[in-house]
């Protein structure tokens, strides 16, 4: 909010591109369920530089899309925030009127399914330019040709005749693309992507991936990658965070997030995943599922419950997120399992 | 043991199903011996979960025929006895397991029912096959009384499983079963369908469009495009070695150590 002046498309200041474009710092949210206040997020931080790519990967409950929706200011009514999120300096939930309607215009969310969040009964094209016109004062036929252009972007070559038809005349990777091509006319420098590709086939999940991914390099965007799937995450994203239980338990360069975890649940979850190069007699399954933070008991590892690695020690408190080996780490145990979580789930 | 399972327990041959003038099936063949179990893989409107309906009998073929246990099931049903005749040869497991449950209905009345109806036991033999059921499965006594709006997605998906198990099916259809569920859930419910099929002798067929799971589960699979098989074999070969274009892209679909999104097929 202290600096008007506009990031141009071409990159960022040098001055700038030292501070992360996204900071969160400490988050904890707390929503209101049935009259009861419940943690879905405690102390979360993690930030997102400048054209980085960053996954978030967890199971339900861990607060992946409570995350997103805090940083797009979408959380429900009622919600107790603690914790702060900045974006390029400016402290997100201090925004109101012009500068969060400005704020969103620069951080474009795509959720997982077009159908639910593309007004069935409006036309494709009036989706696309809404928050153009509406938020930019781009006029009408302009805010159109720039439909098409971006649409061609994302591999629709006949966008005009796209703009009239209505979402059930198309697939669901079509929608997911129109979607995406919704989301960058905006010019962001953020995108919020929320398991964009969950509901699709395999083959269309790798399409739509390479346009996204494509896209976010071609324009230096950054992404925050939400996705339940670990190997997607590390093959799209430069560095991952890894999510249990409202708490963020590691944060990791992507490439050695499977050869060299340092939580022992990123490495059981990664175990457990089927190979699909492979068959075995038993998969090492994590006993038990998997907890929201308001399940969780307050002054021990969340994870403690299901993991193989406990010791007394984790029943003592909450770990704190600690530096370990160029990444992040929430056990107590980190430096001791060095090394022993790879093999560990194979045993 | 060769002899008996030499014998297949589900037979399909020429299925053919056409909507319209959309050929949804075309010409699907398959044999599936006991304790043996074959994947369908596919992109989404190859037909695969035609195949599954067809074979269950929610659709008629075209043409073609279905043999389960040595009956015909092409044609629908001709009396109550035999349709639950039917419903002891082949059982259905679908994705959502929400809105294939009775909201109103708690695991233990869903198993119970299956039981009265097929086997029609008594009651003290019911309650201990109900315990039963729901120990394999892994649900305790009250996930086994509480209504589906209560438990999560994967222990919707053990009812869903105890509920068709409880037929004492030949064959258990698996429509992408596990894709809705958490990692860790997910190596659980495999694990069990493991434990289950070395336990009861119950094929499976499994419809999935995640390869890693196929190769977890099946001893063969059938790759279909547009409605027609385009491969099929060991799966360990289909994945490892995949000959037609169709597996080729969907194998090169899947993310894995190395992989980076690209553009594939026409481009």
């Amino acid at each position: 909010m202290s600096n008007p002046a506009r990031a141009d498309a071409a990159g960022p200041t040098k001055a700038a591109s030292s501070a992360p474009l996204l900071d969160v710092t400490g988050l904890s949210v707390l929503l209101q369920v049935n009259g009861a206040s419940r943690a879905v997020l405690r102390d979360v931080s993690f930030t997102v530089a400048r054209g980085e790519a960053v996954g978030l990967v967890g199971e339900s409950g861990a607060g992946k899309t409570m995350t997103a929706r805090a940083i797009g200011r979408l959380l429900p009514r009622g919600a107790q925030v603690r914790g702060t999120i900045r974006f390029d300096g400016s402290e997100v939930g201090a925004l109101s009127g012009a500068d969060l309607r400005r704020y969103r215009s620069r951080v474009a969310m795509i959720f997982q399914d077009p159908r639910v969040h593309i007004n069935p009964v409006r036309r494709v094209g009036d989706f696309l330019t809404e928050a153009l016109r509406t938020n930019l004062g781009v006029p009408p036929a302009q805010a159109r040709r720039r439909a098409v252009d971006v649409l061609a972007q994302v591999g629709i070559e006949d966008g005009l005749r796209r703009l009239r038809q209505y979402p059930h005349q198309m697939s669901g990777g079509m929608l997911q693309r129109v979607m995406i091509a919704a989301a960058l006319l905006t010019g962001p420098r953020l995108l919020l992507a929320d398991e964009p590709t969950t509901a699709l086939d395999t083959t269309t999940q790798a399409e739509v991936m390479t346009i996204l991914d494509g896209l976010r390099r071609e324009f230096g965007l950054a992404m925050l990658f939400i996705t339940h799937d670990l190997d997607l995450a590390a093959a799209i994203c430069d560095r991952t965070v890894v999510m249990y239980a409202g708490q963020v338990v590691e944060v990791r360069a992507s490439a050695l997030l499977h050869t060299d975890p340092l939580h022992p649940y990123t490495a059981a979850l990664a175990a457990a995943r089927p190979d699909i190069t492979r068959t075995v007699h038993r998969l090492p399954a994590i006993p038990g599922r998997p907890l929201s933070a308001f399940e969780t008991p307050p002054d021990e590892c969340a994870f403690a419950s299901r993991c193989t690695c406990t010791r007394d020690v984790c029943r003592t408190a909450v770990p704190g997120l600690a530096e370990l080996d160029g990444g992040l780490s929430r056990c107590i145990r980190a430096h001791e399992l060095r090394g022993q979580l790879q093999a560990a789930p194979d045993a | 043991m060769p002899d008996t399972s030499s014998v297949p327990v589900l037979e399909a041959a020429g299925l053919r199903k056409q909507f319209d003038d959309l050929v949804a099936v075309d010409d699907v063949s398959f044999r599936l011996r006991p304790g043996r179990s074959l994947a369908i893989v596919g992109e989404s409107g190859a037909g695969k979960t035609t195949i599954a309906r067809m074979v269950v009998g929610l659709e008629r073929p075209s043409s073609g025929t279905i043999t389960a246990c040595g009956h015909d099931r092409s044609r629908p049903p001709r009396s109550a006895r035999d349709r639950r005749r039917r419903g002891r040869e082949v059982q259905i497991v679908f994705q959502d397991p929400y809105t294939s449950l009775d909201p109103r209905q708690s695991a233990e009345a869903a198993i119970d029912e299956v039981l009265r109806l097929h086997h029609g036991w008594p009651a003290g033999r019911r309650r201990a096959r109900v315990d039963e059921l729901t120990g394999l499965v892994g649900l305790d006594t009250r996930q086994s009384r509480a209504l589906p709006r209560s438990l999560s997605g994967g222990q919707r998906q053990r009812v869903a499983i105890a509920r068709a198990l409880a037929a004492q099916p030949a064959v258990l259809i698996l429509d992408e079963a596990v894709a809705a569920l958490d990692v860790s859930i997910q190596a659980q419910v495999l694990n069990l369908l493991a434990d289950i099929r070395d336990q009861t002798r119950v094929s499976y067929i499994l419809i999935s469009h995640d390869l890693a799971v196929v190769r977890q589960i099946a001893d063969e699979t059938l790759v279909l495009h547009l409605g027609t098989v385009v491969e099929r074999g060991p799966t360990a070969r289909v994945l490892d070695d995949p000959q037609h274009p169709c597996t080729q892209r969907l194998r090169a679909s899947v993310p894995g150590p190395g992989w980076k999104p690209r553009r594939q097929g026409s481009q």
